[in-house]
């Protein structure tokens, strides 16, 4: 089968709703897994690589989480295939470079990915839109009982679920949220933010590029420990630190619309007519763009006009999403050519920012 | 044993660092060490030691690299890529591993999801066993501290036994 008919359509996956999801983008616990009595896939010899994939890859596909999935050996993807999935957020960018002995396996709908011999031999996701921490975490929990039955895992009573590298050790887990905060960003509290999350021992990194030159006002809160701490408190906690944060981008947002209203309304009606009239863009430009777009529409300045529209413009403007869309666009300038004719298109029908 | 640089005071601090694959051992008496800079940790003890070339074969014979037995995975190879080889490897490296686990966690023992297959009644009971003989033994050495977390995980690990029991029920 086709990687591309297999993933649900851009369309469809922009359309997806969850709770608190003008701020929280989407939910995902991942979860790392070893297996007893072979190294790990960085150490481990190709033929210990193949014969630990080879007793993990039916497991998993067999899972019922997996029904309608698709499973693929890395090798057998094209460099566009992977860059596809790591757009998706549903394998890594660590993963895509791996070759012999690595696969991953993906259910229908995205929910769940499993990658084999990625930093780990199991790294699970389940992957949720919205504010969904603990809807993500029970859908996980399930897989990894399933397949704890069939596959003797690296356990130690002392130090929890056995990983490759010592950061993960203990219960494997990694919580994280995807956040959009251009009210914090707009109002320049986010770097207090970012440092008092780190405070509480939790990482803040842009989700696209580094630190505070987060592309698109997208921010990804997660857990860095993992030993010493059950499953569930560190999903609390996080839980609840995100809880804070959506409190605080909607402070922000309000904020900002009676203190400062002009600047915003000017923010975002010069994003606008930049997307709706270049005729060249490149993707980091039109993630930040879109990024004022969206909040736009969050505010109702462009009435009729739903976040889908918004949130479907973000992923086929990326470089992979957009070249399988385009074929014939393998140059960058190509593809910033074609970007913007796709955004004027979509925008040709919609009018300035409005307020009442 | 006299002070490797005087050679004429005894000896009192024991340097050990790894480089490369050699293991560097130097022993000094405190006034060098001061005199050094090695007693205040204002230099850095590998520097110091790469300067002074201590790994001449003199006296003592090299130190073999500590290896996992069962992977094969060095102590330099975790010194330079921070992470294992094999599951076995967290036995191998413990000692280095516990300075490491605890700067990076909220603790230095696991508490949560425990696999199905080892949390059989059997192995439930050869867990608590070997918790309380872990306890006691914290308990004589009076590190209290240690002995309330045990304490705390004999009975956590008890109340799941019974819940599990009462579903059976
Ligand atoms: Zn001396
Ligand atoms: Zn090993």
């Amino acid at each position: 089968m086709n990687l591309l008919d297999f993933l649900t359509p851009s369309p469809e996956i922009a359309k997806r709703e969850g709770p608190d999801d003008t701020i929280v983008i989407s939910s995902r616990v991942r979860l790392a897994r070893n297996l007893k009595n072979i190294s790990f896939p960085g150490w481990a010899t190709k033929q210990d690589r193949i014969r630990a994939m080879d007793l993990m890859r039916p497991a998993v596909e067999n899972l019922p989480q997996m029904k309608d999935g698709f499973s693929t050996i890395m090798d057998e993807l094209s460099p566009l295939d992977k860059q596809l999935l790591i757009e998706r957020h549903l394998i890594s960018r660590e993963h895509a470079v791996k070759s012999a002995g690595s696969a991953v396996v993906m259910s229908k709908g995205e929910i769940f990915s499993i990658m084999i011999n990625e930093e780990d031999h199991l790294r699970m996701q389940a992957l949720l839109p919205g504010f969904q921490l603990e809807s993500a975490f029970n859908k996980i929990d399930e897989v990894d009982t399933l397949l704890e039955k069939q596959l003797d895992y690296a356990f130690s009573s002392k130090l929890g679920y056995l990983t490759a590298c010592p950061t993960n050790v203990g219960t494997g887990i990694r919580v994280s949220a995807m956040l959009h905060l251009p009210g914090i960003v707009l109002a320049e509290q986010i770097n207090q933010i970012i440092q008092a999350v780190n405070k509480l021992g939790l990482a803040v990194r842009g989700l696209y590029g580094e630190g505070t030159d987060a592309l698109g006002n997208f921010f990804q809160v997660s857990n860095q420990q993992t030993l010493g701490e059950e499953e569930l408190q560190i999903l609390e906690r996080l839980q609840k630190v995100v809880a804070q944060i959506v409190e605080h981008e909607s402070n922000a947002r309000t904020l900002l619309l009676e203190k400062q209203k002009t600047a915003v309304l000017n923010h975002i009606g010069r994003a606008y007519g930049i997307l709706a009239n270049a005729y060249s863009m490149s993707s980091k430009e039109a993630m930040n763009l879109l990024s004022l777009f969206r909040l736009g529409i969050d505010y109702g300045f462009f009435p009729n006009t739903i976040r889908a529209l918004s949130d479907e413009l973000f992923l086929i403007c990326q470089p992979a999403h957009l070249q399988k869309l385009y074929p014939n666009t393998n140059e960058p300038e190509e593809r910033d050519i074609v970007r913007a004719d796709i955004i004027r298109e979509r925008l040709k029908d919609i009018k300035g920012p409005i307020t009442k | 044993m006299l002070c490797n640089i005087c050679k004429q005071k005894r000896a009192t601090l024991h340097f050990t660092k790894i480089v490369g694959e050699k293991v560097h051992k130097i022993d000094l008496c405190e006034d060098c060490a001061k005199k050094q800079g090695l007693a205040d940790g204002s230099i850095d003890v590998t520097d110091f030691l790469l300067g002074l070339d201590v790994s001449q074969p003199s006296d003592e014979p090299e130190v073999e690299e500590l290896k996992c037995p069962v992977c094969g995975y060095t102590l330099s190879h975790l010194k330079k890529s921070g992470r294992l080889g094999c599951p076995e490897c967290y036995n191998t490296f413990a000692d280095m591993l516990e300075g490491i686990l605890k700067s990076m966690h909220k603790g230095v023992r696991h508490v949560g999801k425990i696999p199905n297959a080892q949390h059989s009644g059997k192995t439930v009971a050869e867990k608590i066993r070997k918790l309380q003989e872990e306890l006691e033994h914290a308990v004589a050495i009076e590190d209290f501290e240690r002995a309330a977390v045990l304490r705390d995980e004999i009975k956590r690990i008890r109340v799941k036994l019974n819940e599990s029991e009462d579903k059976k029920l």
